[in-house]
């Protein structure tokens, strides 16, 4: 706890008022039933969450969660609504018991598991004593990139990175192909299929 | 200075997400959306001025970019039902010219 006072009280604040949008909007995806307003308020958290990975420094993870979370997913989710009804069905208030509670004992657990954590930038983490500060002293010298981060996973670890991007690419053109595009989409061929089977009862 | 533009830019997005809540209609939360993530821009840049790092002025400049693409894309889909159409207003040939 002790970082946490010690921290600066402008960042603090910061990331209090983003974590606590995040936190209502989360609470408004849960209750709404309207999908299309489930999808506005998820492009939303992901902005916000990735306002917030940079405001403590995970610069990289909010380039992705903004590209893929607000850009990619938003569009995915738009295109999947056509398949499905604009709105939730109302569900039984019991059936969600089981499910609360499972997320609940992981919350829990998750929480426990964050007092282990070191502090944000501690020096004495295991991630900043060793391999890693040995990469902040030679990185310069290696690639003469001044973002370490960076320099680690486009350089050293390059092959890896391009790994990485294939698996996303090919998992994005698997959604492309499921979901389809143009008039051979998967939405376009139900529609279509509809409204021959409403010619066929008018005739 | 800065600190009290992000403090008043955080009330905004406070206000704006209650509008993307209520929202009566569509329109409502398209806009509340687009102008959340103009928001969430300001902050990334202000951001990089009070923890002394202006070099985040990059990382807001893309998130204007993928702003941007969204809400076309959203516009786009109410508009058509679809992603596949042309956004150019398309000639009818029967009738022929604009």
């Amino acid at each position: 706890m002790r970082e946490l006072f010690t921290a600066d009280s402008g960042p603090l604040l910061i990331n209090i008022t983003l974590l606590a949008i995040l936190f209502i909007v989360a609470i408004a995806i849960a209750r709404l039933r309207s999908l299309f307003a489930i999808v506005m308020l998820s492009g939303v958290y992901s902005l916000v969450s990735a306002a917030w990975y940079i405001a403590v420094d995970a610069v990289d993870v909010g380039y992705t969660e903004a590209a893929v979370g607000a850009g990619m997913s938003t569009a995915v989710l738009l295109g999947a609504m056509l398949l499905t009804a604009r709105t939730a069905k109302p569900e039984k208030p019991l059936s969600k018991i089981g499910p609360f509670l499972v997320c609940g004992a992981t919350a829990v657990m998750l929480i426990y598991a964050t007092v282990d954590l070191p502090g944000l930038g501690d020096p004495n983490s295991p991630a900043n004593t060793g391999p890693g500060m040995t990469y902040v002293q030679i990185n310069w010298f290696d690639t003469g990139v001044p973002n370490v981060v960076t320099s680690v996973l486009a350089s050293y670890r390059g092959f890896d990175t391009m790994g990485e991007t294939v698996v996303v690419f090919v998992a994005g053109l698997a959604v492309a192909m499921l979901l389809g595009f143009g008039e051979r989409s998967l939405a376009e061929t139900l529609r279509n299929k509809k409204r021959k089977d409403k010619e066929g009862d008018a005739s | 200075m800065t600190a009290a533009a992000l403090i008043a830019i955080l009330i905004g997005m406070v206000l704006l997400l209650v509008r993307a809540l209520m929202g009566p209609t569509l329109y409502d939360r398209i806009l509340a959306v687009n102008a959340f993530g103009t928001k969430t821009v300001l902050v990334i840049g202000l951001l990089g001025y009070v923890m002394g790092r202006p070099d985040f002025l990059d990382i807001a400049m893309i998130y204007t970019l993928i702003n941007f693409v969204t809400t076309i894309a959203i516009l786009k889909f109410f508009r058509y039902r679809s992603f596949q159409v042309p956004l150019a207003r398309r000639v009818d040939p029967a009738k022929g010219g604009e």
